[in-house]
């Protein structure tokens, strides 16, 4: 059973963020949870499905966050508690849906986390989503800590019931992926069958209704606004004439840098948790005694500028400072040597800065880059190959906007398969305003989930206004990069794990589409074959590239292939699976020569592709393989 | 900070504050490694944080993890802060290199994994012995030794991180005994690979108490 299940009252255990934002929904008594896999977020899906497999909780992997977010407000307007989780620009594709169901409010507690990813360890952007909540007018919490995501979860259900509306959860990275001791309350039960209350002239947002609904929404601030200034997650502490004001991870930062500083008796410190609305009487009572206050926060100055509105509406003159040349920066992530310093410098203190050692100038040469890779064995590598071979064989040179996934490793050398990325599903739609303006040999790639949770409309569109380029569809039967959850499409899925199967081909075809070649890319010549039929095609054509993640199917499968390939004396020594494919089990032997290819068997899948296009590659014979491991 | 104090009981000395860098490469198992370090300060009553890394970086990138526990409430680590740098990759120790101080321990896998710019002979991997004995010139103690060999000889190849807990165990760098590191094994890790686990971690233990091991005794501390 789930540890976040078995954990008791009182105990403390060591939870991730986002596990301690799954035990504060089921203290909340959380019914349902729906969400869309996305870095730093992926884990409260992935716990609460496991959860939901040992008890009554319904969880839902929806097919993108809108859907996750509706299926969420529908549970929430019929008594149910839900929890709905995403990462940063998640909540971008959710937005429309955002900003009416603030009008349309909530019946029981319903609490939407967005994971913020400053830094971008796994995005395309570092947007601050804490304007969500001041744009859709929403109450938002920010946890500074594991122990916090948790109780302010379970808080934020309470909230959001005596409000009448959503709240926003905003955590960072460095909160969903940190582990602390997290102590546990009680587990609270379900409610049963929810009640869907009918009052279509509150919840049907035609005009004549939602110029009331937005009148009720903003006359709900004051109420948030209220509770912001009881909340017990807004904490002041410390004493002085200075003063900092901060929110979520950089909180800890402050109290870092305080403690090293020796300022305990110098500074006060106001850490909010609940940024929106701000606390305006609490801010005021802080900054009055003040000379000068510093705000630390990750990426936009948010509260930097509620404050300095407050205090000028209050005629305080006080120099309220956080982003600056001098200060800190809007970009990337923060860190507690980093903060110590700002501090030091904008109170004027000595700060103790010796540069760290410099490992690349000790060495006196550049240290060898380590990039991500696609496995050996990924059926994306196959399937780049074959598209490269076949444009290469018909002299053509092709324009490549890819999509969100594994295969966005695409990108760099050998394959240099990526050459266009916005976001979920631009593929698409890019490939075919790319198309239109140059006349080029367009080839578009998104994967199967995506095309699933973005991709649909654009192909409908492309098929509708005729457009010409060749979308490949990377379908490895799985949602790869974060983690292998299930999508509609999905054959390959966990044991047990209850759903109707989509066909993928079949909703191309229902889509228009008809010129389609389904293909194995991990057999070359038959794909080779349709890439270059499709390519020199006009109009709308779709390949789905159909084979399994590697890693998935070993996961779920349990065993590993045994073949395994080298590269014989016949070598030509052409380097064409070096220069086109780039296998990390395909290296290069040093040599006096220049070295000679070799296959590390360690690393080789056995997915037996190289050996379809290169003569000196033969198997292993199966008494070798063994002999060797 | 004088790291045997850290030994006494809590409440003797409250003010602990240890910062440990994890850094290999995908599929190292860092993540189990900080998390069982982090499970163990937590029994023993430290209050610890881990910060990890997922997603994009785990495709045969560099995988990252800290571990603080005393009076630190920040989860990451500044450069130049690391009091402990666990390396479980050559070269990827030595690039860490930026989050040492001049008394950081440095305990090190000598194993190499080359990164793909070197397999296909694009760049070059830096002499092993080179990178030890530069790394050993800026920090306060390296213990560094095959660790992928010790695995092996312990019988599961897999089990670096195993060894490399057991050497930290036995470093005389953490405010509890190699002991409590061993009961979080028993109790938290898959019981399907403890008597290997165990066994590899007592491997490490043992590569700490070598003294061929340590390229620079930390003499600074004691």
């Amino acid at each position: 059973m789930s540890e976040l299940l078995t954990g008791q009252p009182g105990e403390t255990r060591l939870f991730l963020g986002n596990e301690a934002i799954v035990r504060g929904a089921l203290e909340a008594g959380v019914a349902l949870v729906a969400t869309y896999p996305g870095t730093p977020s992926s884990e409260i899906g992935d716990r609460c499905y496991e959860i939901s497999r040992q008890t009554d909780l319904y969880f839902e992997y929806s097919v993108n966050e809108k859907v996750a977010l509706e299926v969420a407000a529908g549970a929430a307007a019929s008594g149910w508690r839900s929890l709905c989780s995403m990462k940063h620009v998640g909540l971008n594709v959710a937005a429309d849906t955002l900003m009416t169901l603030a009008y349309v409010g909530v019946k029981a507690g319903m609490v939407i986390v967005s994971a913020d990813d400053p830094s971008l360890f796994s995005s395309q952007n570092e947007q601050d989503n804490r304007y969500y909540a001041k744009m859709a007018g929403l109450p938002m919490l920010e946890p500074s800590s594991p122990q916090e995501a948790k109780e302010m979860t379970r808080a934020a259900f309470a909230l959001s019931e005596g409000l009448g509306l959503p709240v926003l959860l905003r955590t960072t990275t460095r909160i969903n992926h940190t582990r602390g001791a997290v102590t546990l309350r009680e587990l609270v039960s379900r409610s049963g069958p929810g009640i869907f209350a009918k009052e279509p002239f509150q919840k049907v947002m035609v005009p004549a209704v939602a110029r009331l609904a937005h009148a009720r929404l903003l006359e709900s601030q004051a109420r948030a606004a209220a509770l912001a200034e009881d909340s017990l997650f807004n904490k002041v502490s410390g004493k002085g004439k200075w003063g900092i004001i901060t929110s979520g991870v950089s909180a800890n930062y402050v109290e870092d840098a305080v403690a090293e500083l020796g300022l305990e008796d110098r500074v006060q410190v106001l850490k909010l948790g609940y940024t929106n609305p701000l606390p305006a009487n609490l801010i005021l009572k802080f900054l009055a005694p003040l000379e000068r206050v510093l705000v630390v926060e990750e990426l936009e100055p948010f509260l930097e500028e509620g404050v300095r509105a407050l205090a000028q509406a209050q005629g305080l003159a006080l120099p309220i400072q956080g982003k600056g040349p001098a200060l800190f920066s809007r970009l990337y992530e923060y860190h507690p040597a980093l903060v110590r310093q700002v501090a030091a410098r904008y109170f004027g203190l000595p700060g103790k800065a010796a540069a760290p050692a410099d490992p690349q100038k000790i060495l006196g040469e550049p240290l060898p880059d380590r990039p991500p890779n696609l496995c050996p064995g990924c059926p994306h590598r196959a399937m780049y190959y074959s598209v490269k071979i076949a444009l290469k064989d018909l002299g053509l040179e092709g324009v490549f906007p890819t999509d969100i996934g594994c295969y966005t490793l695409g990108l760099l050398p050998p394959l240099s398969m990526a050459d266009f990325l916005i976001c979920m599903g631009s593929s698409i739609n890019t490939a075919a305003g790319i198309s239109k303006a140059t006349g080029q040999k367009v080839v578009a790639f998104i994967g199967d989930s995506t095309f699933f949770h973005a991709g649909l409309p654009g192909l409908v569109n492309a098929v509708h206004q005729g457009h010409d380029f060749l979308l490949v569809i990377l379908d490895n039967g799985t949602t790869a990069m974060t983690g292998h959850q299930p999508h509609p499409g999905v054959t390959l899925t966990p044991p047990g794990f209850p759903c109707e199967h989509v066909p993928l081909k079949r909703v191309v075809q229902a889509l228009g589409v008809t010129q389609l070649w389904v293909v194995n890319p991990l057999k070359y010549k038959e794909t080779l074959a349709a890439t270059k039929e499709a390519i020199g095609a006009t109009g709308v054509r779709v390949i789905i590239a159909e084979a399994p993640c590697h890693l998935h199917v070993q996961r779920l499968k349990g065993r590993k292939s045994k073949a395994r390939f080298r590269v014989t004396e016949a070598c030509r020594d052409c380097r064409d699976c070096l220069d086109n494919f780039g296998c990390p089990a395909m290296q290069l032997n040093p040599g006096p020569e220049g070295g000679r290819m070799f296959i590390d068997t360690d690393l080789c899948s056995g997915c037996a592709f190289c050996v379809q296009w290169c003569e000196a590659i033969k198997p292993v014979k199966k008494e070798a393989v063994s002999s060797e491991q | 900070m004088n790291m045997t104090e850290n030994r006494k009981p809590k409440t003797e000395n409250p003010i602990i504050r240890l910062r440990l860098f994890f850094t290999g490469v995908g599929g190292q198992g860092t993540l189990l490694a900080s998390r069982v370090l982090g499970e163990a300060a937590l029994e023993a009553g430290f209050s610890p944080l881990v910060s990890e890394t997922h997603g994009m970086a785990q495709r045969g990138g560099i995988v990252v993890s800290t571990v603080v526990l005393g009076e630190v409430k920040s989860p990451i680590i500044s450069p130049g802060e690391a009091d402990v740098l666990l390396g479980f990759e050559a070269l990827e120790t030595f690039r860490a290199l930026n989050y040492c101080h001049p008394k950081s321990l440095v305990i090190a896998n000598t194993a190499a994994i080359p990164p793909y710019p070197v397999a296909i002979g694009q760049a070059k991997y830096p002499g092993v012995g080179r990178l030890m004995q530069l790394l050993a010139e800026q920090v306060g103690g390296v213990l560094a030794f095959d660790a992928g060999d010790r695995a092996r000889r312990a019988g599961s190849p897999l089990a670096v991180n195993m060894v490399l807990l057991g050497a930290l165990a036995a470093s005389a760098s953490l405010p509890f005994s190699d002991e409590d590191l061993r009961q979080v094994l028993r109790t938290r890790t898959n019981p399907k690979f403890l008597e290997a686990n165990l066994l590899a971690f007592q491997s490490g233990v043992d590569a700490a108490r070598a003294a061929k091991n340590w390229l620079k005794k930390p003499g600074a501390w004691h």
